[in-house]
């Protein structure tokens, strides 16, 4: 327990050990502390924000599912305005067309039966020619009383 | 117990003597009758012999230990640094990485909820001084007669395992300490205005033999009691190790008892060990804070 060189030995091992600490190994290992914290509060805070957007993304889905499902009721709707429309309007130009073939078909029956009575009294003023002709032979000449015919013909 | 100690003082005081290089003068006698013609550079063989070579010897059993121990924490943290600054942007850390920037943290923490200024040296030396004489002190929970008797078979008087309980090896830290203290005190605060804190207070300038007194009581007491309360508790530690281990060649009954005494001494000192480094280092970190502040 005496005291000699060793405490000058041991203050200047001391004072190495505490500069080589200072220099080579305290300044790393806060750096390399400094480096991981920062990496993690970047890490967490990127989590963070992923989930926010994920948040977000999710509400913009949800908005447009929406939108999407109120624009697909507007067009069905629409379209069966339009159906409704599309049959109202087959309903009126049939109706139209209906009423112009019942119009052209009684036009035509009366158009026939008119062609058919002035046959029909062609055929008996010719009968009655005939028979007047048979009964009157001679005094009745058919270029003569054509006239007469005619009138006879118009009144049947 | 070893082989040329036969009785328990001289067991006791063979174990509190250091290894010591140094000169003896022409005309010495030694231990051993002995005497020298000329003057030798030797390793002491007694104790008288190693007092006797006075302040121009060495300790060798103390300089060696306390590098090697602080080589080897230089060496790991060094390498743990190394690892950590690869290992911080993407890879986990091991766990030697982990554990020494737990340490780092922890003495970290210290120094900034103690140190109140700037100075970049400080946590580092606090670091340094936390570790290495943790290292130091832990040399005493190797059972206290392993090495010394590996280097009586090699040869060597003595051998004195824990460094802490050499003062040398404290007041070598502690006056290193000091001069810090004293440095930075006079960086801080001027000379004069070292010299003033020294000799205008408590009592104001009529009192300055008085202040002087005081405050140089105050400023000396720092660097001593520093060495001594390390030195006093691992020596005292030291000393209880040192008389279970006499227990042991007592009987079977001694044996049993001094095992169970120096494994429960031994885990106490675990804590003992732990609390003289973190207080060293504490402390220190105070002293330099109080040399950086210009009042207090």
């Amino acid at each position: 327990m005496n005291i000699n060189m060793t405490l000058i030995g041991q203050s200047i091992t001391f004072a190495m050990f505490v500069w080589f600490c200072m220099k080579f190994v305290w300044p790393p290992i806060v750096t390399a502390l400094e480096a991981r914290k920062k990496f993690i509060a970047d890490g967490l805070a990127a989590g963070d924000r992923g989930k926010h957007e994920l948040e977000l993304a999710a509400k913009r889905a949800k908005e447009t599912l929406l939108e999407g499902k109120i624009k697909a009721a507007e067009i069905i709707a629409q379209a069966e305005k339009r159906a409704s429309q599309l049959v109202e309007e087959a309903k009126g130009i049939g109706k139209i067309e209906g009423d112009r073939m019942v119009l052209a078909a009684k036009a035509e029956i009366e158009q026939e039966t008119h062609r058919a009575r002035e046959a029909l009294r062609g055929e008996v003023a010719a009968l009655v020619v005939a028979g007047a002709a048979k009964l009157l032979r001679r005094e009745i000449n058919a270029q003569v009383h054509a006239d007469l015919l005619e009138a006879i013909k118009n009144e049947l | 117990m070893s082989a040329e100690a036969h009785t328990s003082t001289e067991y006791i005081k063979h174990h509190l003597q250091n290894l010591t290089f140094g000169q003896l003068p022409a005309g010495y006698q030694r231990g051993d009758g002995e005497t020298l013609s000329v003057g030798t550079w030797t390793l002491a063989h007694t104790a008288k012999e190693a007092k006797d070579m006075g302040f121009m010897a060495i300790n060798v059993d103390t300089m060696g230990f306390s590098v090697l121990l602080g080589a080897l924490f230089l060496f790991f943290f060094h390498r743990a640094s190394v690892l950590a600054t690869k290992s911080a942007a993407n890879v986990v850390p091991g766990g030697w990485v982990n554990f020494v920037e737990w340490v780092v943290e922890f003495v970290d923490s210290s120094v900034k909820g103690s140190f109140t200024s700037r100075n970049p040296m400080v946590a580092p030396l606090a670091l340094t001084i936390f570790i290495w004489i943790f290292l130091m002190n832990a040399m005493d929970l190797l059972p206290i007669d392993w090495l010394p008797r590996l280097a009586g078979l090699s040869g060597l008087p003595f051998m004195k395992v824990v460094v802490s309980t050499d003062p040398n090896a404290t007041f070598g830290m502690s006056l290193t300490v000091f001069a810090l203290v004293l440095y930075y005190s006079v960086k801080m605060k001027g000379l004069g205005g070292f010299v003033g804190e020294l000799t205008l207070q408590p009592f104001g300038k009529w009192g300055m033999p008085a202040n002087l007194l005081l405050e140089g009581v105050n400023l000396i007491a720092k660097p001593v009691s520093l060495a001594l309360r390390l030195f006093g508790n691992m020596y005292a530690g030291e000393m209880i190790f040192i008389l279970i281990a006499i227990m042991f060649s007592g009987g079977a009954v001694m044996m049993l008892t001094g095992g169970v005494l120096q494994w429960a001494w031994a885990v106490f000192h675990i804590l003992i060990i732990t609390l003289q480094a973190f207080i060293f280092m504490t402390l220190t970190i105070v002293y330099l804070d109080m040399a950086h502040q210009e009042h207090h």
